[in-house]
């Protein structure tokens, strides 16, 4: 008896220790894997960085270091000189393809996410075929559309070929996303709104779209960001007129200034506002909800 | 057609999702408007299937469910003027506690100051004024229960239906919302339809107590009724507080009979209501564990008390105002000895000690 009334203390202290390790010293590990992580953010970001920064040359810069100047030339460059290609021609196909992918990419994975709520016959038949064109490669499934347009007697546009092959992309991502956003929706909030005499679509457009709203965003912000920058899909399937992908993609093979460079700078930056934006709804979103505590 | 009675009749309910099993097997059941009920059992015994069914978010696949004398079966929830407090309340994440409330009402398109001023009267009722403007994961779960019963109760239902209203709070607040639950029934006036699997939530609250297994009702009647009077071994163990002993009829006399356990004392238990119990018969008696007595060995035994057995004690509870004593009585059952606790302590047993177990004749029961 008297053994286990000794023991006890030492026992409580040694068990706070493993609850609350000391914050003076990082094991060794902290500094091998910090380093690790460290060594990552500079290869993902420092090619980029790289282009970023030869961008700002002024007008003797060359395509590789060391930095000739400083300046904002080829920006200008780049909108006013013909011979740099369609940059704002493409640039608008760009935006307005991605709009129209986004929608119909946040409409269809909202509904398969409705859809796959409950199980039915085949339900995972539909879902591999579904994640099925994520494993095709882009290159090959790009050349099959425009080989099927043109089977068909139809001429592949940014707006027709395009989008299919470019939903082909983004609708396997969304639906994924959906999913893990589903998995958290309680379906008897859907039922509550039933039992309290809301129709089918009251209960959506009250309750299920509010509730999803931020997974909808980050839905809609993957379907844009992969159709803005989608490349292999597009290269067979865009026609004539190209988007901004394969606009640069062509001015890397004949246009020999830093203005390419500065492409590359907008593209980014109007990226960044994209994801900007949407982060920044869904953060509006729960700060509203967030505010409402406070003033609770 | 207005539904103006909260009565509820199930007649010959079943309901099967694979087309195989029945998730219920043919369920009879009548209760009366304004009836507290509680449903009891097991999960997967089919008691929530029966709630969901009456509140009309599933079709049974036979039978028919009457509320107020019409059949609702394929009717939509609101027709049916019943209301539903779903299991963890599920009251919208996004809304206020005031919106949650006008929710019913805004679908119905009340304009909005007409809404909010219902849903502010509801919400003086349910004692949730000064968090009106909050979220439900700002409240309490004894708050958030408030809630979904004040958004349940502002369509004015005939029927509640509330899937373990309890399951999600602690213990005390248990007991506390318990009451709650009680004295809101008692004020709306309308008939509640309760789901646990706590036997002490449904005889505390129920005025009907309805025991189910395995998708059928085994026992339904008041909550002393059920609780004192099993109808089975597995309605007293499901239930609690009663041994149940079996073995087999030596001799029937006039108003009793003997059962004898193996190379055991026979015991006499008396036939009361019980018909058709003939020699060689192997039936289940119940003795409650409050009525059984404790006695040393050689002591004379309390008076009217005639079946004496002997066992050993295996272990012992403190609970408060008795004590638990477990006791090796029969092979395979246990046995268990509700001893008030100053009796107890008079002269307390020990583990291993040989006791006596004994009760008055007439306080065992014969079970089906």
């Amino acid at each position: 008896m008297s053994a286990v009334v000794v023991d006890n203390p030492e026992q409580g202290i040694s068990a706070r220790k493993a609850i609350a390790p000391s914050r003076g010293k990082r094991p060794w590990t902290f500094y091998v894997l910090a380093s690790l992580f460290t060594a990552y953010v500079l290869a993902l970001y420092g090619p980029m960085f790289c282009i970023y920064i030869l961008s700002f040359q002024d007008v003797r810069g060359g395509l590789v270091f060391p930095m000739k100047g400083r300046s904002l030339h080829w920006f200008i460059d780049l909108f006013t000189q013909v011979r740099t290609g369609d940059v704002k021609g493409s640039f608008d196909r760009s935006i307005k393809l991605a709009v129209i992918v986004t929608i119909i990419t946040v409409v269809i994975s909202f509904l398969a996410g409705l859809g796959f709520r409950r199980r039915f016959k085949g339900d995972s038949i539909v879902f591999y075929m579904m994640i099925g064109s994520l494993v095709a490669p882009g290159l090959v499934l790009g050349l099959g559309t425009g080989l099927l347009f043109q089977a068909l007697g139809l001429s592949p546009a940014w707006y027709s070929s395009a989008l299919g092959a470019q939903l082909s992309w983004t609708l396997p991502f969304g639906v994924l996303v959906m999913f893990a956003v589903m998995s958290r929706f309680n379906n008897a909030w859907d039922e509550a709104a039933r039992d309290l005499g809301a129709s089918r679509w009251q209960a959506i457009r009250l309750v299920m779209i509010p509730v999803l709203a931020p997974g909808l965003v980050a839905v809609a912000l993957f379907g844009f960001t992969l159709s803005y920058d989608e490349f292999a899909r597009t290269l067979q399937t865009a026609g004539s007129l190209n988007t901004l992908p394969l606009e640069i993609w062509s001015m890397t093979l004949n246009v020999t200034s830093p203005s390419l460079y500065a492409l590359g700078t907008v593209t980014t930056i109007v990226s960044f506002v994209v994801i900007g934006v949407s982060l920044g709804s869904i953060v509006l979103i729960q700060k509203k909800r967030g505010a409402q505590k406070i003033k609770g | 057609m207005r539904i103006e009675r909260g009565d509820i009749e199930l007649a010959g309910v079943c309901k099967s999702y694979d087309g195989v099993v029945n998730a219920v097997d043919g369920v009879n059941l009548r209760i009366a408007d304004g009836a507290y009920c509680c449903f009891i059992g097991p999960s997967g015994c089919g008691k929530t299937t029966i709630l969901r069914m009456i509140a009309g978010h599933e079709d049974p696949t036979a039978g028919e469910i009457v509320i107020g004398g019409h059949n609702v079966v394929g009717l939509p929830p609101v027709q049916r003027r019943t209301a539903m407090m779903f299991q963890s309340y599920a009251l919208f994440p996004h809304l206020t506690v005031r919106e949650n409330i006008a929710f019913a009402l805004q679908v119905r398109g009340q304009s909005k100051a007409e809404r909010l001023r219902a849903a502010d009267a509801m919400i003086e009722k349910v004692r949730l004024t000064q968090f009106a403007d909050r979220l439900p994961a700002q409240l309490s779960g004894g708050q958030q229960q408030r809630v979904a019963l004040a958004r349940a109760a502002i369509t004015e239902p005939r029927v509640l239906l509330l899937d373990e209203p309890l399951s999600a709070l602690d213990e005390q607040l248990r007991v506390q919302m318990r009451q709650e639950l009680r004295r809101m029934q008692r004020e709306l006036g309308i008939t509640f339809i309760h789901v646990t699997h706590t036997q002490l939530e449904a005889i505390a609250l129920a005025d009907l107590v309805v025991v189910m297994e395995q998708g059928r009702i085994k026992q339904a009647g008041p909550a002393r009724e059920v609780y004192a009077h099993p109808r089975d071994r597995y309605v007293a163990e499901f239930m609690g507080g009663q041994n149940v002993l079996s073995g087999r009829v030596a001799k029937v006399n006039g108003g009793s009979f003997l059962l004898k356990q193996g190379a055991r004392e026979a015991i006499e238990v008396p036939l009361q209501a019980r018909r058709g119990i003939g020699v060689g018969d192997t039936i289940d008696i119940a003795v409650r564990r409050d009525d059984v007595a404790l006695v040393r060995p050689g002591a004379s035994l309390p008076p009217g008390c005639g079946t004496a057995l002997p066992s050993r004690v295996t272990a012992i509870e403190y609970q408060g105002y008795f004590v638990k004593v477990m006791l090796d009585t029969v092979p395979d059952d246990e046995f268990v000895a509700y001893v008030p606790e100053k009796t107890f302590f008079a002269d307390p047993f020990n583990v291993g000690d040989v006791v006596l177990a004994t009760w008055v004749a007439d306080r065992a029961r014969p079970l089906a």
